[in-house]
């Protein structure tokens, strides 16, 4: 095991399902010591999600539990009991960074809002994500991922115009939100090297989405009273913009260059079609014609395959690409040279494979060194080892329902 | 006294398009002097977006929102005394963030290889499509192909029905995202230990990181995810639906036994909220089709607003999909300053993006709008670079600095 780049960072995440897990998880993956505390008995959320090996449901066998949580240590605490709090307290005394996303009001009522930490620790960086920030009207409303795509705009840009919007799949607001903190947790680690000092991370699912997602068009609407455009199964620009059915699936044709849909009409033998006056002005096809033009590309990429259309395309350099499922990205190539799906076994799990590294760090690199916890596995590794209680102290917590 | 969390750090930003500038815009939000580079040669298609009103590449409002805090020079790096200049540059600065494909910068003989042994200490990170080696790295793509390659448009449409796949420039940010990430995390390394790095980021597996549920179903089941559109496995009513109004939607999601109690009384408790059908959660995900029915009849009477307020006063999630200019005008984004509105010279004013985080003591500012083509080629080639005003011109006059 190499030295990894945020090795000696401590971490404690407090946090359940996704986008707190996330943040961590892009932590620990570089090396920081991440300490999951979940609750005693049903443990996080996650661990009751699947997707489970025969649809068996089992508090260790969740897939997205077992993917979001590696190389993280974890505990199990009641931290709605005062004694849970008292604990958790003497953690966050020597942690650097504490991830949540719990309600703002929740956090408060616990005693765990950032003025008591940072009395505590002045030095902690306090992570807090939550569907619509620790500010504002909506700061105590409740929120899902479907919730927060909605408010921050994503959802009206996906989907038929005549039917209602879809939000992105699979929770993609709690991926942005846990990783937009993870990122801002280091601006706040590196401030503190200069000022000594911790402070409050507020991370508003919604707002990610309404920012760096989706901002950069908010001239348009309020001073041309232009609407999101939602088109289903392609954006109205220049034709072609879309995914179309071939014959084993389906291809992302996007060409914004004109010698790009040029070279594509030559590899289709330069149908006849395209001698139709209509089809000349691209930016004219994309916004009139665009059903017309799709049926009769369409007839020609269902006689053919996508790797078939793929390998002529790349030939040509025309930017088309073939939509892959599931199966076909974990078999890919490329995916398999770059080593991406990485195997480690784990009891209960048994040996399975999970995405890997979304970058290579030349120095420092990213690292599956343990698999995620059971629940409660490091409880007397830290609360022995680390915060100097007795075995029967365990047991008295234990008894308590305090771990 | 530092006032933003990278103050003293500098950024080279080679970047073009949407992923990179984006990734250089949270460095630069947070306070790094982040310098893009550009060339009238060949312009950054973020600077002239199809279909906008204004013309030139100094109006565009999209530009202006992705590049604000960030200084502008112009230099053809093709040309010997480019490179020289960028050379020069990379030494005085703590960052490089590039988005060509892999042969961009190498036919440059700007690759990490060669600036590190003008600075050590550089954090290089690279983001195109598909990374620095394997098969498909040098392919050519827009935001969209990412979502084709990487497995996550396959699973974009209404449930069971064909694929519509991503039509926004989705994963583009979520590279931006985790590259900011990478970025700062090799930076805290480099303060504890001196060394510089590289980052290899393929924006098709930072994409496939996203949807790890899917994969993680393959491995363990071998089946193959498809799409799902709105549907949850675990949650029902899980939709948007139709509210008063031209293209109206409210989103509802209840979790459990007892925020289903909670909307029904709402609602006012309709007869059907008694129905066996939608008695427990699993009853409710068999018969959701039926269930969005009858929930829509209830919202099709009100505004999106009203119906957030009664039901989130019950304690179920709801918000409305929000569109451009509602999005301005929504109350609660007002407060936080999700939207700013910014003095730009070419356009008056700017409505652009805000800052996508908050940080209690050192918050993040707008401190300067996107700079114009070249704005501060007098300050990095002659206060920081030490050119001479006569060089400056020389190098102008000989379309180098352009």
């Amino acid at each position: 095991m190499g030295e990894q780049a945020l090795s000696g960072l401590k971490i404690v995440e407090c946090g359940g399902f996704i986008s707190a897990p996330y943040c961590s998880k892009l932590m620990a993956d570089l090396g920081a010591e991440v300490i999951k505390v979940e609750e005693p008995g049903s443990g996080d959320e996650s661990r009751r999600y699947g997707p489970f090996p025969n649809d068996i449901a089992d508090l260790e066998r969740s897939g997205l539990f077992l993917y979001l949580n590696t190389n993280k240590l974890g505990i199990t605490l009641n931290v709605k009991a005062r004694a849970g709090q008292k604990i958790l307290k003497e953690l966050l005394e020597e942690a650097d960074v504490f991830v949540d996303n719990s309600p703002p009001q929740k956090m408060a009522d616990l005693g765990l809002g950032y003025s008591t930490l940072k009395e505590l620790n002045p030095r902690l960086i306090v992570t807090s994500i939550t569907p619509y920030g620790q500010t504002g009207p909506y700061k105590d409303y409740k929120g899902y991922a479907l919730n927060t795509a909605a408010l921050g705009g994503q959802s009206m840009r996906t989907g038929e115009p005549n039917r209602e919007p879809l939000a992105p799949a699979l929770a993609q607001s709690h991926y942005q939100s846990g990783s937009m903190a993870a990122a801002a947790t280091f601006g706040a680690l590196i401030s503190r090297m200069s000022t000594g000092s911790g402070q409050h991370v507020d991370i508003s699912e919604s707002d990610v989405w309404a920012t760096i997602h989706l901002g950069h068009g908010v001239h348009l609407g309020v001073f041309e009273g232009r609407k999101a455009i939602r088109a289903g199964h392609r954006t109205i620009s220049v034709y072609p913009w879309c995914i179309l059915p071939c014959k084993d699936g389906y291809m992302c044709l996007i060409a914004i260059q004109g010698y790009q849909w040029k070279r594509f009409l030559e590899a289709m033998g330069n149908p006849e079609w395209m001698g139709d006056p209509r089809f000349r002005d691209r930016i004219a096809m994309a916004w009139e014609y665009a059903d017309e033009v799709d049926s009769l590309v369409e007839a020609w990429l269902i006689e053919h395959t996508k790797e078939e259309i793929f390998e002529m395309c790349r030939e040509r350099q025309i930017t088309f690409a073939p939509v892959r499922d599931i199966a076909e990205v974990v078999h890919d190539p490329h995916f398999e040279e770059r080593g991406y799906f990485v195997e480690i076994d784990r009891p209960h799990a048994g040996g399975l494979k999970y995405p890997g590294a979304p970058y290579k760090l030349s120095e420092t690199p990213w690292q599956l060194t343990r698999p995620a916890p059971l629940l409660g596995e490091h409880n007397e590794e830290i609360y022995c080892g680390r915060l100097g209680y007795s075995e029967e102290d365990l047991v008295t917590l234990r008894q308590g329902g305090i771990i | 006294m530092a006032n933003y969390p990278l103050d003293g750090y500098r950024v080279v930003d080679f970047s073009w398009v949407w992923a990179g500038p984006l990734l250089g815009m949270i460095l630069a939000d947070m306070g790094a002097e982040v310098i893009k580079v550009e060339t009238n040669k060949r312009l950054d298609s973020a600077r002239l977006t199809p279909g906008r009103s204004t013309v030139g590449p100094e109006t565009d409002f999209v530009f202006h929102s992705m590049n604000r805090n960030k200084l502008g020079i112009t230099v053809d790096m093709s040309d010997p005394r480019g490179a020289a200049l960028i050379r020069g540059l990379v030494e005085i600065s703590d960052v490089a963030v590039e988005n060509f494909s892999p042969k961009g910068l190498r036919n440059l003989g700007l690759q990490y290889a060669s600036l590190r042994e003008v600075n050590p200490r550089l954090v290089m990170i690279s983001l195109p499509a598909a990374g620095q080696y394997g098969p498909l790295s040098d392919i050519v793509t827009y935001a969209p192909s990412l979502g084709a390659l990487c497995g996550y448009s396959s699973l974009l449409g209404y449930p069971g029905e064909r694929v519509l796949g991503e039509q926004t420039p989705y994963l583009d940010v979520n590279s931006a995202i985790h590259g900011a990430f990478a970025v700062l995390a090799a930076l805290y390394y480099r303060a504890t230990t001196g060394k510089g790095q590289y980052i290899d980021m393929a924006q098709i597996e930072v994409g496939a990181s996203a949807i790890g549920e899917a994969f993680m179903e393959y491995f363990m089941n071998g089946r193959v995810m498809g799409t799902r559109g709105n549907r949850h496995p675990a949650m029902a009513p899980h939709n948007n639906y139709p509210c008063k109004g031209d293209d109206k939607w409210i989103s509802i999601a209840v979790k459990t036994d007892e925020e289903w109690r909670s909307f029904c009384d709402a609602i006012g408790s309709p007869p059907w909220a008694e129905d066996v059908r939608f008695g427990d959660g699993s009853n409710r995900l068999r018969n959701q089709d039926e269930l969005d029915r009858l929930v829509s009849g209830w919202t099709i009477e009100l505004t999106y607003y009203e119906a957030m307020d009664i039901l989130q006063k019950a304690g179920v999630a709801a918000a409305p999909c929000l569109d451009l200019s509602e999005r301005f005008s929504d109350p609660h984004f007002e407060e936080r300053e999700t939207y700013l509105q910014v003095e730009h010279p070419a356009t008056g004013i700017d409505i652009i993006a805000g800052i996508p985080f908050k940080l209690s003591e050192t918050p993040c500012e707008v401190r300067r709008p996107a700079p114009l083509l070249g704005q501060h080629n007098e300050y990095v080639f002659g206060e920081l670079l030490g050119k001479t005003r006569a060089e400056i011109a020389q190098l102008i006059e000989d379309q180098v600095i352009y």
